[in-house]
């Protein structure tokens, strides 16, 4: 399969990083490279088989809603790069 | 009494002359800071040291009769340690301190042992086989410090072969625990999926990573893993189920065990030194009465190319939390609130995202982020994510059928030593397929250990892989014990 640097610009704009020109370059031979490998899974005959996304075979958790004391927002916003009382600040979306 | 180089002694050793009163905790924390000193600029293992007394979450443990009362452990960078810096070495987590502890270093303090607020280097992100894609460096393997230590938990197998740490933790997503250990000449473990929370542990893979040891000795490995092992409500993916006393299980002898030995590890690629290494541990294995037999894993050859499908995937699904809003790097933002009338709002955010990220995740990280969302994009993830999934079940179905004849698998842990640094750093398929017989054991979700197995004729340590079914560490731990008794590598020690 052919990747081009079109594609990669895509994916990369789905996946929210922005690459320099030769990034772009560089990486659309190298994944070009990977998926040709990769490609190998084509023989694999799997028509009869199911996916395994998880290995345990247990079923969703649930627990008691029940009010439990969490982390204290002072000490979880202490790491925001950019803060404002209790609030994480972003650049102005609207 | 730090005299006696305390650093040079296991968990186990220490705590028995910790018990007799023989030496205090304070005497190891002096002799370990010592032996930092004195090899740290030739291997750098570590990360963030500051040329400073080495500080420990506590300097005296706490009162307890805990397992590892008044022993230093040292931390791979992707571990939350609470008010101790943990950057998973990528420059978008700098300056990161996490709010809490991961349940594993909870556990570990219960038990008495003592945190070094230094942590060790890995691969960022733990992408990688080798350590070279650290934002602090690379790490440097104490047998040949021309060769490289494995990854991505090379700072920690570093470590603690070259006695810059007592016992250390890792992670293992393909193999980022076993290959280290294996080219370090130490023991290391990946324990079964969901054998050990995973809370705190900054995600890679959520199907396939898992914390484990990489210690010394095979009985250190287990007394960690007494520690750290069993369910906790903040993962749902740890396993409700009782956790035996892994100590127990050394020391027997493996007369009359089974092991099956998979004849397509055996294929172009190897290097032959891996191959009598491994032949002769197996004659090894056999004087000790068991016996080993040939047998098929057909799908061995997909496994490669299904790890860096799914691994990817959920990688690029787990990174997206690093956006510049809540912790770590930002770029891009200047600071400004409202006003700025040269873009649109959305933009302007969006613009803060990708700048983010772009200057924040090395190279590897973002081939790998750009590949996941690649093969979770429309129109390709039937024929990647989804097929990757199915052959997964494939690759798992081998291991069950083998484990319903066989006590364990029995294999190399990696096709060559410890490969010189920069060698495999231009080519990211070629590092890749170095991961060959250590990512299968992710895939099926079973435990598998590396113990030191010999060494090639340069003097480069190579490990001993063995598998077993899930939740079976207790057989691992029988069969790595009864090898490591039985074999002189666990004694050498790298000249630094």
């Amino acid at each position: 399969m052919q990747i081009t640097k079109d594609t990669v610009k895509y994916v990369a704009a789905l996946a929210r990083i922005e690459l320099k020109e030769e990034e772009l370059a560089r990486l659309s031979g190298q994944l070009e490279g990977i998926l040709n490998f990769i490609d190998k899974l084509k023989e694999a005959d799997v028509s009869q088989v199911s996916p395994t996304s998880h290995i345990l075979t247990v079923n969703n958790v649930l627990r008691k809603d029940e009010l439990k004391t969490s982390l204290k927002p002072e000490k979880v916003l202490n790491n925001a790069p950019h803060k404002e009382g209790t609030s994480f600040v972003v650049p102005k979306v609207i | 009494m730090s005299c006696q180089k305390l650093y040079k002694f296991s968990a186990h050793q220490l705590r028995e002359k910790l018990n007799s009163r023989e030496i205090k905790s304070e005497d190891i924390l002096l002799s370990l800071s010592e032996r930092i000193r004195e090899t740290e600029s030739k291997v750098k293992a570590y990360v963030r040291l500051n040329g400073q007394n080495l500080k420990f979450s506590s300097q005296t443990p706490a009162k307890t009769d805990g397992l590892l009362n008044g022993i230093p452990i040292s931390i791979k960078d992707n571990i939350c340690t609470e008010g101790m810096p943990t950057e998973c070495c990528s420059k978008i987590l700098q300056g990161f301190n996490p709010p809490y502890d991961a349940t594993v270093i909870r556990k570990l303090k219960e038990a008495g042992a003592l945190i070094l607020e230094t942590k060790l280097n890995m691969d960022e992100f733990a992408f990688g086989s080798s350590t070279e894609n650290s934002f602090f460096g690379v790490t440097h393997n104490p047998w040949n410090l021309a060769c490289v230590p494995g990854g991505s938990s090379g700072g920690s197998a570093a470590a603690v072969a070259a006695d810059e740490a007592i016992a250390a933790l890792g992670s293992d997503t393909g193999g980022s625990i076993r290959q280290p250990a294996s080219f370090c000449g130490v023991v290391g473990l990946k324990p079964t999926y969901g054998r050990v929370s995973r809370y705190g542990l900054i995600a890679f893979a959520s199907s396939l990573d898992q914390i484990g040891p990489l210690t010394k000795d095979v009985r250190d490995c287990a007394l960690v893993m007494n520690v750290i092992s069993g369910y906790d409500p903040m993962d749902s993916t740890s396993v409700n189920m009782a956790v035996p006393d892994y100590t127990a299980s050394l020391g027997k002898d493996i007369r009359g065990m089974k092991f099956a030995i998979p004849k397509e590890y055996f294929v172009e690629g190897m290097d032959p030194e891996i191959k009598n290494i491994f032949s002769e541990a197996l004659e090894q294995i056999k004087k000790l009465g068991a016996t080993y037999q040939e047998v098929s894993l057909p799908n061995t050859k997909y496994a490669v190319p299904v790890y860096y499908i799914v691994a990817t995937a959920e990688a690029s699904s787990n990174l997206s939390r690093f956006d510049g809003v809540q912790y770590g790097l930002r770029i891009g933002d200047r600071g400004q609130v409202a006003g700025d009338r040269g873009q649109s709002a959305e933009n302007r955010l969006i613009d803060m995202y990708n700048k983010t990220r772009g200057e924040g995740f090395g190279e590897e990280a973002k081939r790998r982020i750009i590949l996941g969302t690649f093969s979770l994009s429309h129109g390709y993830y039937d024929a990647y994510y989804l097929r990757a999934l199915k052959v997964r079940t494939l690759i798992k179905n081998d291991f069950d059928a083998v484990f319903k004849d066989f006590d364990a698998i029995l294999a190399p842990v990696s096709p060559t030593a410890a490969f010189k640094i920069g060698e495999k750093a231009s080519d990211p398929l070629k590092m890749y397929l170095s991961d060959i017989y250590t990512i299968s054991a992710n895939l099926a979700g079973i435990p598998a250990i590396s113990v030191p197995g010999g060494f090639t004729k340069g003097k480069l340590p190579v490990g001993l892989q063995i598998l077993a079914k899930p939740f079976a560490e207790e057989v691992i731990f029988q069969v790595a014990s009864a090898y490591e008794q039985a074999t002189p590598w666990y004694n050498e020690e790298p000249k630094l």
